[in-house]
């Protein structure tokens, strides 16, 4: 009579299993990459650069950030025109580029952002400003644009 | 056989340790005489939020964003909060204790130069 002999089932038996969570590891890790951001951005995959674009308001502004790393301030157009915000721009990517690149994955090249303006803005009085590769255009609402308190009395 | 130098590191279970969710940033790898030069690119995050460290052959970078607070209720929303972190494996044949680093406009600069020893020489004939 041969006696098997008794193996704890805590402990991985069957080494093959191992390796089939290194393959779902690898497969989640494609997830990770950085093309698959949220769906609006999907559209760079086929038209370039999208930088993301985050829009803001309070009772006195319309704000607008847009994450642009790496450009020189000078490049970086901003423009207003029929109640709509255009930053366009281009950016060169000097090094990183040519026979030596071996991984490609920033953009360079034209981009170019419309977003319609929830309310009239004072287009005299636009600001922006650029740190850390973030663009933050601040358009002042205009006079009657923002929200007023009217006293009316109830005869 | 070069591009095996600095080689993406595929083994992320360290980065859901703890549930945060990071970005991976958008990485160009070029080659130079010298060594090898790596663009990581992370709007928001400036000198103070970066943390770069060098375990084992293992290169990490992460990212600590630090947006500029705006007084205001979003109207429309594109960018993704979270902090960024990508790591990478490095051969031995680089000099990891010569790794510098820059910032500029969220654009983070990596040069890893090679050892001395591996570097091209001309050896004369006596």
């Amino acid at each position: 009579m041969s006696l098997i002999r008794y193996q704890s089932p805590e402990l991985s038996t069957w080494p093959a299993l191992d390796r089939w969570a290194d393959l779902r590891d690898e497969l989640n890790s494609l997830f990770d990459l950085p093309t698959t951001g949220n769906f609006a951005r999907q559209a760079q995959l086929f038209s370039g650069w999208t930088p993301a674009l985050d829009l803001y308001q309070n009772n006195d502004n319309v704000v607008a950030v847009v994450e642009l790393p790496g450009m020189r301030k000078e490049d970086i157009d901003v423009s207003l025109h029929d109640g709509m915000l255009t930053i366009a721009g281009e950016r060169q990517c000097p090094s990183g580029e040519g026979e030596n690149a071996e991984r490609t994955e920033r953009f360079s090249g034209k981009f170019r952002r419309s977003v319609t303006l929830p309310t009239r803005v004072d287009a005299g009085k636009v600001s922006a400003s650029y740190k850390d590769g973030i663009l933050t255009v601040t358009l002042p609402k205009a006079e009657e644009a923002k929200p007023k308190k009217v006293e009316v009395t109830i005869a | 056989m070069s591009n095996n130098l600095v080689r993406e590191n595929n083994r992320r279970t360290a980065s859901r340790r703890e549930g945060e969710k990071f970005i991976t940033p958008p990485t160009s790898v070029s080659e130079t005489t010298d060594g090898y030069l790596l663009e990581l690119e992370m709007p928001g995050v400036s000198k103070d939020g970066l943390e770069i460290s060098i375990e084992n052959n293992e290169l990490s970078i992460f990212g600590r964003r630090s947006n500029p607070t705006i007084d205001g209720t979003p109207v429309h929303r594109e960018s993704q909060p979270y902090n960024y972190r990508r790591s990478f494996e490095i051969d031995p044949s680089i000099d990891s204790a010569k790794i510098a680093a820059r910032v500029s406009q969220g654009v983070v600069t990596l040069t890893l130069p090679k050892a001395e020893e591996v570097k091209p020489r001309k050896i004369t004939v006596s």
